[in-house]
């Protein structure tokens, strides 16, 4: 045989070496991962999935903040001009563009998450340009659909998943 | 430089010792007998200052960190119960706070001092880069550090800086979700940002060794960027003169440190983070400890998210590509007219963006921002490269000794001729 010369026959020992490698490796691994998965969010925090809230007690044209997944949502009772504003944007001047209609369930409720885009500040109502929402920190401004208009962050304030209960009552996750 | 330890103990239980272990030889060779060049000014006190900042934190840490109480519902009591309770609660957690404000200065100075005299050229580039590494580990430290107190600005400031991994595409969001241990900075971000804060400093004072060890291998820079070319006539003994100059830079220091403690303890603190934290509100004026200023408006002068956050670390990362940004032979601003210019220019846009980072962003001072940051990249982009070949650089002393001893040196030269 020519080729013994250039190349050796796998060993024995090649073949101890090889698999043992490897099952060093998944070993590690294997004990790598508890380490780091151990940071991820626990039990306790994906139990709390949903919140219930009355919003029968909203006036027009106020925002409350609820807690939710420890985190803000702002519930605003729009009125009929932020409505307005929000449905009347022309879709090629968004950034992120999403129509009015397809953030909202019922017209006069706009139900987002209470956290900027940008790197995560509570944004402040009733504030900025477009009276929607003014982040403090970068000087995100959002409009009266929660859509991103002006400053560094890329999305819209996100929609969460909710449902109306009654007229009144609002589960949100 | 320092080479095979002469170190003789003179006591038999010394001698004992040495054989079995050259500790108290390494330490001679290193902190004693080791050569320093005999023009080194002020701007050289700084190592030995921050190695003292670095043991002051770890001390008053490991102190507080007997009080301190890792948890959402109680760190913040727990810091009023380290002011208020605990015997001299105060005492040491101002020495903390104001600490690390002075720790950053003197690392500040030290980086400036290396980027004027030339320090991170060949040898030194491993020592710079070792020393660049140690500085992004002061500034994840001292973040870490600042979320503790649980105040409503150390909220704040976690969420923004854990964010900054969210824009990273794909996998952004559900890095910061395993960050936080939840959906959004809390309980369990707080336990594990105490566990780390503890942690890093350690990994720092092993950066450090590191970085003395370069030093030691390389020889010391100095303000004239002439190599020492005749021990002799160029170095002087560690022990005494640079001892004693480092006390006496090191006590001044402290004078300024204990102006600090006892004085205005809480000039650099944020009244913001006075109050408890609140996930559902953000401080109407959210700003970064005056150490990180400088990167955060870097960080809002850029209109996209993702660009804006790899500004701010390259602005950081790109310290360690200095040797090879700078290519001029000629280390010392010293003897290179222009470079001087425009390092006082990028010590300017430093502090310009120092300031602009403090103020609340409107569309003017986010222009002015945006110039201060192509200044601050073009220093090392196009400044840097340009001027290693076009500048007309002033002739540079034949040896240390010829640049302070112009008369002995003549009469040395003379000799030897």
């Amino acid at each position: 045989m020519a080729s013994a010369a250039t190349i050796e026959a796998p060993s024995r020992r090649d073949f101890l070496f090889l698999t043992a490698g490897a099952v060093g490796a998944v070993g590690v691994a294997a004990v790598a991962w508890p380490l780091v998965d151990q940071m991820s969010p626990d039990a306790s925090t994906l139990a709390l999935a949903s919140t219930e809230v009355d919003i029968g007690a909203i006036p027009e044209g106020q925002i409350v903040t609820v807690k939710w997944r420890s985190g803000p949502v702002f519930i605003r009772h729009r009125t009929k001009k932020e409505i307005e504003d929000g449905e009347n944007v022309p879709l090629g001047e968004l950034r992120d563009p999403q129509t009015d209609q397809s953030r909202v369930k019922k017209p006069e409720w706009l139900i987002v998450a209470g956290v900027c885009t940008h790197l995560g500040c509570v944004p402040l109502g009733h504030e900025g340009k477009y009276e929607g929402w003014l982040c403090p920190c970068h000087g995100s401004i959002y409009d009266t659909s929660g859509r991103i208009r002006q400053g560094p962050a890329p999305l819209n304030l996100a929609v969460p998943e909710y449902a109306f209960l009654t007229d009144t009552r609002v589960k949100i996750g | 430089m320092s080479g095979p330890s002469t170190y003789v103990p003179k006591s038999a239980i010394g001698r004992w010792f040495e054989s079995r272990l050259p500790l108290m030889g390494l330490v001679h060779s290193s902190f004693v007998a080791y050569p320093t060049p005999r023009n080194l000014n002020y701007m050289w006190a700084f190592g030995a200052i921050l190695s003292f900042m670095l043991v002051a934190q770890i001390v008053t840490g490991v102190v507080l960190a007997m009080h301190y109480v890792p948890s959402a519902t109680e760190a913040f009591g727990s810091i009023n119960h380290i002011m208020r309770d605990v015997n001299y609660g105060w005492l040491v957690r101002y020495m903390h706070t104001n600490g690390a404000t002075l720790f950053f200065l003197a690392c500040y100075i030290h980086m400036f001092r290396g980027i004027y005299y030339g320090s991170f050229k060949a040898p030194r580039e491993l020592l710079w880069i070792i020393g660049v590494v140690i500085y992004f580990l002061m500034a994840a430290t001292a973040f870490l550090g600042y979320v503790l107190p649980w105040g409503s600005m150390s909220f704040a400031g976690a969420t923004v800086i854990t964010n900054l991994l969210s824009a990273i595409p794909l996998v952004g969001t559900a890095i910061t979700h395993w960050l936080w241990g939840g959906y959004a900075v809390g309980d369990p971000t707080l336990n594990r940002f105490f566990s780390l804060h503890y942690l890093l400093p350690f990994i720092i004072v092993g950066a450090v060794g590191l970085h003395v060890w370069a030093l030691h291998v390389a020889g010391q820079n100095n303000p004239d960027g002439v190599e020492v070319k005749n021990a002799e006539r160029d170095t002087v003994a560690f022990t005494p003169y640079a001892t004693i100059k480092d006390v006496f830079a090191l006590s001044v220091w402290l004078i300024i440190y204990a102006w600090l403690i006892f004085y205005i303890p809480n000039y650099v603190l944020d009244a913001d983070n006075s109050n408890i934290a609140n996930p559902l509100a953000t401080p109407a004026h959210v700003v970064p400890e005056w150490y990180l200023l400088p990167f955060y408006a870097i960080l809002r002068a850029i209109p996209n998210k993702l660009m804006g956050v790899i500004a701010l670390f390259a602005s950081i990362a790109i310290l360690a590509f200095l040797p090879w940004l700078d290519r001029s032979p000629v280390k010392s601003a010293k003897y290179r007219p222009t470079y001087r210019f425009f390092f006082w220019v990028f010590v300017v846009i430093c502090i310009g963006l120092g300031w602009l980072g403090s103020q609340e962003p409107t569309e003017g001072l986010t222009l002015i921002a945006r110039f201060l940051t192509v200044g601050y990249f073009g220093f090392f982009l196009i400044i840097m490269p340009l001027l290693s070949f076009t500048e007309k650089t002033k002739p540079i002393p034949a040896s240390i000794a010829d640049a302070v001893l112009p008369k002995k040196a003549d009469a040395a030269a003379a000799a030897q001729a």
